[in-house]
């Protein structure tokens, strides 16, 4: 194989990093709909854990991400 | 005029002003310009802002307030009273972040929080200060820290090392936090735009994503600015109460 299209699958490879990202916010606010269901007073409260959870959780996502930029672009 | 396609060329730094001393290069760049930006659009919105204070506030001085207070509840909730003595640095810490993402949005300027050095030298300076404050509030029992209470002893042998790693790992997350997401979502711009650039009449396609990425980097801009904040408070909070 050449160096340039293990470059290709090796970024792909990387981008599956994604899938974490994606069920993690996904979950994130899944749990706030259904709380400010049962609960909506609570609103204020829980907000800003919703986006800081939504924050790392598309942080640990973007790692994989950034990866497979520095592969396509960098070396 | 030729269009720059490669997606990293934003991310290079240029010499604005070069300059030497001996073999130190400490050319005046424009990553440097953007922070000095940076600093001066915060210094005026804060002083101008609260300059003639009025009872019922202007535009600028809600904004000034509306900052003030975002990160004076921010420490209050999350440190207590006593994290109001730091309230200067994560105010400074907050606003310096907003701005250097937020100016990284217009386009052809540069986002200085795009460079690891830069987001690890905060996230170094706030380790650093931390681990002080910590170790300047309990002496040496801030050492207990690393030692999780109501554990069998032998299971300690374990939990040590890990507490230990998950200290030391913080400034690495914190930093690589920011800097991923500023990287990534200003390649996946500059990525989107390329293809503009060469689609022609479907070029409306990339853009109408572009400007809905430009939207979520919008919020990423800020909640990472929140998030780099809130951490610091939390970090803050274990320094002072441990756990």
């Amino acid at each position: 194989m050449d160096l340039a299209s293990a470059k290709m699958i090796g970024a792909g490879l990387a981008c599956i990093a994604l899938v974490g990202a994606g069920i993690g916010i996904g979950n994130v606010f899944a749990a706030l709909i259904s709380s400010l269901a049962r609960n909506p007073a609570a609103q204020a409260q829980v907000q800003p854990f919703a986006f800081l959870g939504f924050a790392l959780a598309e942080a640990t996502g973007l790692f994989g991400l950034a990866i497979a930029f520095l592969i396509l672009f960098v070396f | 005029m030729a269009i720059e396609l490669h997606p990293l060329h934003q991310f290079t730094i240029e010499r604005i002003v070069p300059l030497h001393i001996g073999r130190l290069d400490v050319s005046y760049t424009n990553s440097a310009l953007l922070m000095t930006i940076a600093v001066i659009l915060i210094t005026a919105l804060t002083v101008l802002g609260t300059r003639r204070v009025a009872l019922v506030p202007g535009r600028w001085q809600s904004i000034a307030e509306m900052s003030y207070e975002f990160v004076a509840n921010m420490i209050q909730s999350n440190v207590g009273p006593e994290g109001m003595a730091y309230f200067p640095f994560i105010f400074s810490l907050f606003m310096f972040i907003l701005f250097a993402n937020l100016l990284g949005l217009i386009p052809y300027s540069f986002t200085v929080t795009s460079h690891i050095i830069v987001t690890f030298a905060l996230a170094a300076v706030v380790f650093v200060g931390v681990t002080i404050i910590g170790f300047a509030q309990h002496g040496l029992h801030f050492l207990r820290f690393f030692v999780p209470e109501g554990v069998p002893k032998v299971l300690l042998i374990l939990l040590v090392p890990i507490e230990l790693l998950s200290y030391f790992i913080r400034p690495f997350t914190l930093s690589i936090r920011l800097f991923a997401n500023m990287l990534a979502g200003h390649t996946m711009l500059a990525i989107f735009a390329g293809f503009a650039a060469i689609l022609g009449v479907f070029a409306i396609f990339p853009l109408g994503v572009n400007i809905l990425l430009l939207a979520l980097e919008l919020l990423v801009a800020t909640l990472q600015a929140y998030v780099f904040a809130i951490l610091t408070c939390l970090y803050l909070n274990d320094a002072i109460h441990m756990h």
